[in-house]
């Protein structure tokens, strides 16, 4: 069977079950929305109106506004945009470096040990708290919480890169490239790099939601993204205190952060159900 | 026992890369600890003076070497800011963390593991589809949101909690469970989603073995093979996964602990990362890591014990 | 078809399961129909994928929720106080009350149908105390007694091993111990002895060989392997790609072949393995098909093509893309399984046809 054609027929199984195709089309929705609507409606979301304090929901803002008058779904959708690209600039990141690290270990059994202890080293402490020391030394700012994030995520898709290109060694294509010769780049490069995609995708997606729920929570305690930059972490962050009084600006950003995050694990689930079941184990 | 060994002096190589990152981290980030401790008025000779009287003026190797030895001893460094032992302060911070982390994984193990067993049982139907739903919902919602609604709601409005803090010095264990059940409830439902959805996976590849068909084919009525032959199997990688998000939770509910504003080490953490309080950093992260690492060995340990295939060695 | 066997233990009608997959739901036995007396051996033959450990598991019940089986037909099964039930229509629980207890069923992979953190000893009181409703102690004597009739030396100890400290062989006679424990009166043996090396494997079937004559146990054996047929089963069935293609008494069957597929598949046997098949037939008095001074062939004979797939199966008969005496009428309609002697049966459109007298002439593929 042609590459093609066992693509489409994933890609069929995949869309097949109900599930995924919801979780694929909220997803296309928010990623449309936050790519179509700031320059459509061309609105200021860090427009200061004083006067327009703490509202409520209403017809005229949907979703209130918040401590400084701005409208707090505008606000939402500009930091679709930021939440959107942390977490996919961090997801590509961790999957690239981390897939390079599993692999070298995976396959070349000196690289193993070092490497693995390394790993274990930077999963013994809480995500959480490597990302407050790795930006702590970076700075705040939108690019350090990302690259402080790709190594907290890193070691995690090392793992499972690891454990699969461990259990794709084992079978016997690989013996058989071997046995005919085949250098040892090629093999990585056309035999086991292909089947570790599905796997890969899988971290993608979850890595993706994770990244956001972190750097959420990096914005809240103050080592983040700076807060004047719109993300839907440092929206809640920054209308803490007004939470009893105007739930709705704390409320709705953290919903936005929940959707996304319930559809990309939703969309990583049908994708790690399709997978085979000799790497389902390692995923 | 030559695999303990092995796994023994793995956890000492793990633990070393940890010592040599956490000091790298805590000294790579910009900002003095002198000039904060000492103030706006401080002149540079000040600065320079605390700075030697730290022990900050020497080169980074040996300041290495210096805070190891100490380690080795049992010392973990004397804070610059809390006037106190770093220890000292880990110790009194760890009993509201740790009840937290007990409460929290407790109510994570009562929902999650009996949600799990039920996903895995009826697989595909409508009570599994609802509850791997669940558990995805569960694991997609940010921990300080929760927190700060549900103090909101149970606190602010309804009144039977108390928003924040951990008590007043001299407060009964009850009051302090009392202070501790939002969010433990927090962190408790976002973890029953992980356990969820492991107990699920574990179950299911148990149900998946031949040796479950076999105890079918014996008569025996689904209760009996479940319980006898399913759960037997299946509840050490769960309990491993509990133990191991118990580690997790010793300063990974740093968020949790600033939004109830509980006095826990996560916070201790926090603070000190804001104000390079180095010897604060480095001992924390460092026994944090440690107690990871050690859980981890003590998990190898029940394996080792409860399962007969390692205990008395196979043909 | 057939007046039912008044002396049947197991008696298939038209046995169809399909199961329910991404691709649609897939017919994996279609119309299998076979009867087994008390103390015979039936072995159902068949390459993989044709449906015969389908069948089996049909048989027992014992197919998982998630692949949604659908069963139609009718199994039935004559029970020790003499009542006959249908094993397909029967309640879940009723069904329960038979496995392990009046049939039994052992698996291929010994290394894996045996919990590993329980003792041996506990798994076959466990069925035990089920079906006969012994107590700890009755059922572990039991236990022990079982594991000394399937020849386990040093059962006494054995008894509170743990699967991995026992090997292969002795892992099956573990599970037939287990199978036998309630005395049944039927024993589903799915491919028992294809895990095993050559050698373990004569010692397992001279075992399930002894207990069958010693408990009078009927035993559906199925297989894959031609050389283990002929030498252990009473009567054969030939499965193809989920239907029964000829079934036969065993000296019959290897004598003359009357499917093109039974016949294929014994022109591929290896020289050896044809010679003993043969030789019991020539001492059964039977007229060898292709005469006994066959010139040794220097080539392994295969048979061209490969199985449809049961997704997309040719509209008549399955064999008909292989077969070398195809003719157009075989694509038109799946041919009906018909009776060529009083206990044969095969399922050919072309053999139908034609008198009896011309299935002596010698194979020209």
């Amino acid at each position: 069977m042609s590459v093609d054609s066992r693509w489409s027929l994933q890609l069929r199984r995949l869309f097949a079950r109900k599930v995924v195709v919801l979780a694929a089309c909220m997803l296309a929705l928010i990623v449309l929305v936050a790519a179509v609507w700031p320059a459509v409606s061309g609105a200021d979301p860090n427009a200061i109106a004083v006067s327009e304090r703490l509202r409520a929901p209403s017809a005229v803002h949907w979703a209130g506004t918040d401590e400084l008058g701005r409208d707090v779904l505008l606000r939402i959708v500009h930091g679709a945009r930021y939440s959107l690209l942390i977490g996919c600039v961090t997801a590509a990141g961790a999957v690239l470096l981390g897939t390079l690290m599993g692999i070298l270990a995976g396959f070349f059994t000196r690289l193993d040990a070092p490497l693995m202890r390394l790993v274990d080293a930077m999963m013994s402490f809480p995500d959480i708290l490597l990302g407050i020391a790795l930006v702590s030394i970076l700075g705040v700012s939108l690019w350090n919480v990302m690259l402080a994030l790709v190594v907290v995520y890193t070691p995690r898709v090392a793992r499972v890169v690891r454990a699969a290109t461990l259990v794709l060694r084992e079978l016997l294509f690989v013996d058989a490239a071997r046995a005919l010769g085949v250098r040892t780049h090629r093999i990585l490069w056309a035999h086991v790099l292909p089947n570790l995609m599905s796997p890969v995708l899988v971290q993608l997606t979850f890595i993706f939601a994770y990244a956001i729920l972190a750097e959420a929570g990096l914005s809240f305690l103050g080592v983040g993204v700076p807060p004047e930059i719109p993300t839907w972490g440092t929206m809640i962050a920054g209308s803490l205190e007004y939470s009893d009084r105007a739930i709705w600006t704390v409320l709705f950003p953290g919903l936005a952060i929940v959707l996304t995050a319930v559809s990309l694990q939703m969309l990583g689930d049908g994708v790690r159900d399709m997978l085979d079941p000799k790497l389902k184990k390692a995923v | 026992m030559r695999f303990l060994l092995n796994r023994l002096a793995g956890a000492c190589m793990v633990l070393v890369i940890v010592a040599v990152m956490v000091f790298m981290l805590t000294h790579m980030a910009a900002g003095d600890p002198m000039a904060l401790l000492l103030g706006d008025q401080a002149t540079v000779e000040d600065i320079a003076q605390a700075r030697t009287q730290y022990g900050l003026d020497k080169p980074l190797p040996t300041q290495f070497a210096l805070w190891a030895g100490e380690l080795f001893k049992g010392n973990l460094g004397q804070s610059i800011f809390l006037q106190m032992p770093v220890a000292q302060a880990l110790l009194e911070r760890s009993e509201p963390t740790l009840f937290l982390a007990l409460f929290a994984v407790s109510i994570a193990a009562l929902i999650g593991v009996p949600c799990g067993m039920a996903a895995a049982i009826w697989r595909g139907s409508l009570a599994d589809q609802a509850l791997s739903g669940m558990a995805m919902l569960g694991a997609s919602i940010p921990s300080f949101w929760m927190g700060l609604l549900l103090i909101q709601l149970f606190a602010v409005r309804l009144g039977w909690f108390p928003a924040s803090g951990y008590g007043d010095p001299g407060m009964g264990l009850g009051q302090r469970l009392h202070h501790l059940v939002l969010p433990a409830i927090v962190l408790g439902v976002l973890n029953s989603a992980l356990i969820i959805r492991f107990t699920r996976a574990s179950m299911l590849d148990i149900l998946g073995e031949d040796y479950v068909r076999t105890a079918r084919a014996k008569g025996l009525p689904e209760r009996v093979v479940i319980v006898q032959h399913v759960l037997g199997n299946a509840l050490v990688p769960i309990i491993t996964v509990l133990g191991l998000t118990t580690a997790v939770m010793i300063g990974g509910t740093v968020v949790t602990e600033t939004v109830f504003n509980l006095p826990g080490v996560g916070n201790l953490v926090v603070r000190a990362v804001l104000r390079r309080d180095y010897p604060v950093i480095q001992g924390t992260l460092l026994v944090i890591a440690a107690i990871y690492v050690f859980i981890n060995l003590m998990i190898d340990l029940l394996y080792t014990v409860v399962d007969p295939r390692i205990r008395l060695g196979g043909v | 078809m057939s007046a039912i066997k008044a002396t049947s233990r197991l008696e298939v009608r038209g046995l169809s399961t399909s199961f329910a997959t991404d691709a649609g739901r897939i017919q994996s036995v279609a119309d299998v129909s076979f009867s087994i007396a008390p103390g015979q051996t039936v072995a159902l033959v068949g390459e993989s994928g044709s449906g015969k450990s389908v069948t089996s598991l049909s048989l027992m019940g014992l197919h998982a929720r998630t692949s949604q089986a659908q069963m139609q037909g009718e199994a039935w099964f004559v029970r020790r106080d003499g009542t006959r039930v249908n094993l397909l229509a029967l309640r879940e629980d009723r069904l329960r009350a038979l496995r392990g207890n009046e049939m039994a069923m052992i698996f291929q992979e010994p290394m894996t149908s045996l919990n590993p953190v329980r003792t041996i000893g506990a798994q076959i009181a466990e069925s035990v105390r089920l079906h006969r409703k012994l107590d700890r102690a009755a059922a572990n004597a039991h236990a022990l007694r079982m594991l000394e009739l399937v020849e386990i030396p040093a059962a006494a100890q054995r008894v509170h091993q743990y699967p991995h400290q026992l090997s292969g062989g002795m892992r099956q006679r573990v599970m037939i111990a287990l199978a036998m424990a309630c005395d049944p009166t039927l024993l589903i043996a799915d491919e028992p002895t294809t895990a095993l090396d050559v050698t373990i494997q004569a010692q397992i079937l001279a075992l399930m060989g002894r207990l069958q004559k010693e408990t009078g146990m009927s035993v559906l054996f199925i297989t894959h392997n031609l050389g283990v047929v002929a030498q252990y089963a009473d009567a054969v069935a030939v499965m193809y790609a989920g239907r029964i293609v000829e079934s036969a008494p065993v000296h019959a069957l290897f004598a003359d072949p009357q499917h093109p597929y039974t016949r294929g598949l014994l022109e591929c046997l290896p020289g050896v393995a044809r010679r003993q098949g043969h030789s019991l037939a020539q001492q059964a008095g039977f007229q060898l098909f292709s005469g006994p001074a066959t010139p040794r062939r220097t080539r392994l004979l295969a048979i061209a093509g490969q199985v449809c797939s049961p997704l997309s199966p040719p509209p008549g008969c399955a064999f008909a893309p292989r077969c070398p005496k195809r003719e157009g009428v075989c694509d038109c309609a799946m041919p009906a399984l018909q009776s060529t002697a009083p206990d044969r049966q095969v399922r050919c459109t072309v053999l139908a046809r034609q008198p009896i007298a011309n299935h002596h002439d010698p194979v020209t593929a």
